[in-house]
Parts: C-alpha cells; sequence; structure tokens
C-alpha cells in the first residue's frame, strides 16, 4: 500500500502484533472494544498522538508505520492505569506499550534524556551514572554500621536490597537511613549488598530496554546467589516488583515484600515504640507498582494509622485509582522531555491535589466524615486543627518529584512530603 | 571506502582521580576507562558516513579495561571490523599510540580516518594530528559535520565566536571530529549482547613502543589553591570602613 510518501510494510505490523501475541495474555489484544478506557484514564491521554486505543486501532489498519514515526510512546509513564482500567484486560502497558518503546529504541529513536540513563545503567549498574563504588557510602552517616554482605556476614535473615535512587539520591537517602534505624531497633539479622547491588531493572524494562533488564536480573540473582538469606526486603516498589512478577519469568525466584508489608507484619512491636505524637494530617499516595499493579494498599495505612497524632486522609485519587508521580517506567527520565510536551507534570496535580483549597479543616471534614472535630491527644489537651500537613510516600522515586513539584505549585509550601519510614523513625525517636 | 576510527580509553571522571606515589602519574587502582567522548561522536560519523555513501569502517583500540565493550557497542553501531592493539601496556601517550598505529593504518590504507578532536588525557598534543603527520596526510580538525564528494571530503570546520568554514579536503585524510552530525545512538544492550556472540575482535601485536617519544611527566598534582578570600566582619559601618581601606591600598579607589 502507498499511502503518499508512506511506504506501509505489512511485515513490520504483522511482525509487531505476533510480538504482542506471544506474551502471557498478548493475545487479548484482538479483544479490544476501542473503548477508548485506557486514553481517558491515562495522565498524559490529551498529550498522545497515538494512546493504546489508537495504536490498537492503527495496528488493525496496518499503518504501524505511523505509529513508529510518533514520539508520543514517550509520554507514557507506565502507571498502569489504562491495564487497570481495560475491560477487556488487555496487557497495555507491560506489554503492548514496552514493546512499542523496545521498537523504538531498538532503531535508536529514543530522547536524549532517556538515552543517558540507559546507557549509564548498562556501564554503571544504576541509571545516574553514579561510581558503583559509592552505592553504599550512605551508610558512613549511621553508627553502628549497616552490615555489608561480603564484608561483615555471608548469611543473614533479611536482605535488604535497596535500589538505585535510595542508594543515591540525597532525599531519598532519608528514608533509607530512617528504615535502617526501624531495622536495627526492630533487632531484625539484615545485610545490604553496598557495592555488589546492580538496579533492578524494571523501570529500564517498561522503558522498552528488555535486554538490559535481562542482563541485570542476571548480575542481581549471580550476587544475590552468592549469599543466605531467607528473603528480600525492599523500599523500592519497582525492585519489590521485579524480583516478585518479573524475575521469576526469568527463572530467578527470591522471596520478597516491600518494607511497608514487612513492618506491618511487626506492627504490635512497632506500635509500643511510637512514643513521639506527630500532629499532622496525612495523605498517602500510593506508588503505583505497590498499589496498582501488586494491591497492596492497607499494610502503608496501617502503618500510618499507628502513628500518635496522625489523621490519616484520603486524596480523590486513591488506592487503584493512585495518580503517578510520574517516575516510573523511565518517566524519571524523560522529565525534560514530558514537560516540553505538556508544560506540567502529574507530580504536580498529584501536589495540587493535596494542597488544599479550602481551610484544612473544611477538607479534613469531607474526606474523613467520621473525624471529629476537637480531639484528645496525647498529653490529655484538646487538640483542634492538625499542625503539619504531609504527604507521606512509600517510593523512592517519589520524594524527588514531590518535592520539586512542591516549589511551583502555589500553596504547597508548608506541605511535607516524607517517607513512612521517616514518619516512623521519627514517632520512634530514632 | 575504508573509514579507520582509532579510539582512546580515557579516565571516567565518575571516580575522583588521585595521584600515585610516584608522583607522576594518575592512581590506577580504582581507575575505571571509559571511552573518550569525541571519538565516540567520530565512530557515529563513520556510521553515518557509510548509512550514506557506503564504507567499511574498521574500529580499534588499545588493550585496555574496557576495550572489547566498546568495539562490541560499535559492531553493534554498524562497525565491520574491529581490532585490538596488543602490547602497549597500561599507559602510553599520543605520540607511542600514533607510532603503534601507524603500520597498521598502512596496511589497511584507508581513505579516512576519524578520530576524536581531542582527549582529557592529551598531554603531548592531539592524536590525529600526530597520526597524520607519520601517515603524510592530510589533517582538519574540529569538525562537526561531513559529506563526501567524489574523492573529497566537505567538512564542517568549527572556529572560535560560533564561525563554521566549510571545507574541502582531497582524500586519504585524517579527521579530528568535534561532533558527528547527529549524537550517538542508543545502543540497545540486546544488540551489544548480540555482537558479542557474532563479531569478532582481531588482536594486532604492536611492533614499536618507543616511550620516548614525547617529554617525560616530572610531577602531577591536584590544583593548588591559595587562601585568597579574606571575610569580613562587624557592623555594617565597621565592614564599609574595612572595606575602603582594602579597596584604598589595592589601589582602586
Amino acid at each position: 500500500m502507498d499511502y503518499g510518501n508512506v511506504q506501509v510494510s505489512e511485515s513490520v505490523n504483522q511482525a509487531f502484533m505476533n510480538s504482542i501475541f506471544a506474551y502471557p495474555n498478548g493475545s487479548r489484544m484482538r479483544t479490544c472494544i476501542q473503548c477508548g478506557t485506557c486514553a481517558g484514564v491515562c495522565p498524559y491521554g490529551p498529550w498522545m498522538e497515538f494512546t493504546p486505543r489508537k495504536i490498537i486501532h492503527a495496528l488493525r489498519m496496518n499503518e504501524f508505520e505511523e505509529v513508529l514515526k510518533s514520539e508520543s510512546v514517550w509520554m507514557c509513564i507506565s502507571c498502569f492505569a489504562c491495564a487497570n482500567a481495560c475491560p477487556q484486560e488487555i496487557p497495555l502497558t507491560d506489554v503492548l506499550m514496552a514493546r512499542l518503546k523496545e521498537e523504538m529504541l531498538l532503531a535508536g529513536n529514543i530522547p536524549q534524556e532517556l538515552q543517558d540513563a540507559l546507557e549509564n545503567t548498562q556501564r554503571y549498574g544504576n541509571p545516574m551514572g553514579e561510581s558503583p563504588r559509592k552505592r553504599g557510602e550512605w551508610i558512613k552517616a549511621l553508627s553502628p554500621a549497616v552490615p555489608l554482605l561480603g564484608r561483615d556476614h555471608q548469611s543473614v535473615d533479611v536482605l535488604w536490597y535497596v535500589g538505585d535512587y535510595a542508594s543515591y539520591h540525597p532525599a531519598a537517602i532519608l528514608a533509607t537511613i530512617a528504615f535502617a534505624k526501624i531495622l536495627r531497633v526492630l533487632g531484625v539479622d539484615f545485610g545490604i549488598l553496598g557495592s555488589l547491588e546492580n538496579s533492578d531493572g524494571d523501570s529500564q524494562r517498561l522503558a522498552g530496554e528488555k535486554g538490559l533488564f535481562e542482563m541485570l536480573a542476571d548480575k542481581n540473582a549471580q550476587i544475590f546467589s552468592k549469599f543466605q538469606f531467607n528473603e528480600i526486603v525492599t523500599t523500592d516498589p519497582h525492585a519489590f516488583n521485579a524480583f516478585k512478577n518479573e524475575y521469576p519469568k526469568l527463572g530467578i525466584n527470591f522471596p520478597v515484600r516491600h518494607y511497608t508489608q514487612f513492618l506491618a507484619d511487626h506492627l504490635a512491636e512497632i506500635t509500643l515504640m511510637l512514643k513521639k505524637e506527630i500532629d499532622a494530617a496525612v495523605a498517602f499516595h500510593d506508588p503505583c507498582y505497590l498499589g496498582r499493579v501488586n494491591q497492596i494498599y492497607e499494610p502503608p495505612r496501617q502503618l500510618l494509622r499507628a502513628i500518635p497524632g496522625v489523621e490519616l486522609v484520603e486524596m480523590s485519587h486513591n488506592r487503584s485509582n493512585s495518580l503517578c508521580c510520574g517516575g516510573g517506567g523511565g518517566g524519571m527520565w524523560l522529565d525534560g522531555y514530558t514537560w516540553e510536551i505538556a508544560e506540567t507534570r502529574s507530580s504536580e496535580w498529584r501536589i495540587q491535589e493535596v494542597v488544599p483549597a479550602k481551610p484544612i479543616e473544611d477538607i479534613l471534614t469531607v474526606l474523613s466524615p467520621t473525624r471529629k472535630v476537637s480531639k484528645k491527644n496525647g498529653n490529655g489537651k484538646t487538640a483542634n486543627i492538625p499542625s503539619r500537613r504531609i504527604l507521606a510516600v512509600a517510593c523512592p522515586y517519589e520524594k524527588p518529584r514531590f518535592e520539586d513539584a512542591k516549589k511551583v505549585v502555589p500553596g504547597a509550601g508548608n506541605l511535607e512530603v516524607m517517607d513512612i519510614a521517616e514518619l516512623l523513625a521519627d514517632s520512634m525517636g530514632l | 571506502m575504508k573509514i579507520v576510527v582509532p579510539v582512546k580509553l580515557i579516565p571516567d571522571l565518575v571516580e575522583e582521580l588521585s595521584i600515585d606515589p610516584s608522583g607522576t602519574a594518575l592512581d590506577m587502582t580504582w581507575m575505571r576507562l571509559v571511552i573518550n567522548e569525541l571519538d565516540h561522536h567520530a565512530i557515529e560519523q563513520a556510521i553515518l558516513l557509510k548509512e550514506k555513501f557506503g564504507a567499511e569502517v574498521i574500529v580499534m583500540a588499545p588493550d585496555l579495561e574496557g576495550a572489547d565493550d566498546v568495539l562490541f557497542t560499535a559492531a553493534a553501531a554498524g562497525a565491520d571490523r574491529l581490532i585490538r592493539i596488543i602490547g602497549l601496556g597500561e599507559s602510553f601517550n599520543n605520540h607511542t599510540l600514533a607510532a603503534v598505529c601507524q603500520p597498521i593504518m598502512v596496511d589497511i590504507n584507508p581513505d579516512m580516518i576519524l578520530t576524536g578532536v581531542q582527549a582529557t588525557d592529551d598531554l603531548d598534543g592531539q592524536l590525529g594530528p600526530i597520526l597524520a603527520e607519520r601517515l603524510k596526510m592530510h589533517y582538519i580538525g574540529y569538525i562537526a559535520g561531513m559529506s563526501l564528494e567524489n574523492d573529497s571530503l566537505i567538512l564542517n570546520k568549527e572556529f572560535p565566536g560560533g564561525l563554521v568554514a566549510k571545507m574541502k579536503v582531497e582524500l586519504p585524510a585524517v579527521v579530528g571530529i568535534q561532533a558527528a552530525e547527529s549524537p550517538p545512538r542508543y545502543i540497545a544492550y540486546s544488540r551489544v549482547r548480540q555482537a558479542r556472540n557474532s563479531a569478532e575482535i582481531e588482536d594486532i601485536q604492536t611492533t614499536v613502543v618507543d616511550t620516548n617519544l614525547s617529554p617525560a611527566i616530572t610531577r602531577m598534582f591536584q590544583p593548588e589553591a591559595e587562601e585568597r578570600a579574606q571575610i569580613l566582619s562587624g557592623s555594617l559601618d565597621e565592614i564599609s570602613d574595612q572595606m575602603i581601606k582594602i579597596l584604598k591600598e589595592a589601589g582602586v579607589v
């Protein structure tokens, strides 16, 4: 067929469709009813030339090369909203969109920022281009020292996989240090890998770099196999998702829990240690790959409710309908690209959602109807409105993203962004 | 048409540099090596020429840590021949590298040699001009963009102040690349892995290694800061008085 200057190749079109059908549930793409729910629920749908619905339509019309000429797939932040909402349960995020990104990437057609992050990952094992030797530098802030596997122990109960941002990003490291202190007071026998650790590769996989993901999985599996441990615990929902759902597809099986699950299982013990009141209205941001993808909604909330003084409120987008911070699936490395096209960020919408337009009391009453207007605090005095407003997070991508977003959203100045681990450590007096 | 790209591996600044106990060289204990960025551009430019005009692209690198990665990545990008230069040791300068490359180049008889115009470890001049002198070829450096016209290259040469000259050079020639026409493309890891399985690296043993071809380093040291900043303290009036006194002493007012 000839569409002006565009030579449409049926084989490229068919080859791509066949590659989708080869995935488990990939053939569900045949059942698409073109309802457009995916496009409607997608945070960046309005800026996409080809939404998932349109990509499937183009494939059916044998016009896939038109899709390849558009760069709009790079607006996808792999937040799983489309796959979650699809009435036909088509694996849109991690199969259709990831395969399309892979196709673009194999052709060398990717935004420079993403290219830098992927090249850094190939070379250094982390997307930031940091020295692998410095991956465990954060432990220098702690005394007694955090145990390093290989140097201090060969065998532990818990292998703590720290992850990229939690190891290197100054904002995310605060939560890492807090979690280390909590593990210490709980008397957990744990160890980290330090410079032996490599990126889990989940976001690189979702950004289309399947080969790189497989290489990283292989490297991590080799390192994990050198030590004895009963389970992996991680503060990183993407690492959690990779180890739980994706590594097993490559024959790599290690039991893993997200740290909120791990700590929620120690809730009785932790509750006794939560002495300091945190007088705050706290909204929890469900990370996409903890909540929507792995249905873990309650453990983070259980931990927050256990903190004396905390008034847990819900944002309008919560649980499976949570609004992505924009960092997952390569979004962390496409920030400039996305902004140039959309001139806004999903992290900013999230902050707008949590910053009340009305006085906080009104908002709290709406969001939490059972809330009493006044309550007794720990000192027996009557407390009125919580003095602090906190956006609680449980993913190392989120604190940097929301703290940046705060800077451009009017009225967000007093909002604090804190990881659940930081809040717990603070209440424990650590 | 044969295009050769000799590649240099230079210290990766992701690790802090330190001086070894001899005081004349970098401490290599934790040093990682990385492809010189402008050599990466030279490979890309060679591949772009191949795609436009057809060519055999030959990439060569000294046998240092990381050389295989660089060569296989070049193969994944489209390079046709990969050469590893054996016997140079870990420490050598551009005069030595050029001397070693000379017989290999004579043997290959290339139409064009593309090399990064400079590298951070060019202590004894740039590789391109030294190589051109040895091979009695033309040399033009600071090139960003080129095309082929019959047996000549049409080159965009950058000058300070944003000036660009269009120059013509007859082949064979050595070209110092400032930037490829488009930034080096992303090479997916699966392609690198594929190249590792299918491409072959030819080892060429060096025959000439003369390390006395350039001045010896007598001392290598970190930049030494002098104390220059002076913090004035006191009330605003006191600080103003002090400042006026200092400015008068310096002869400024």
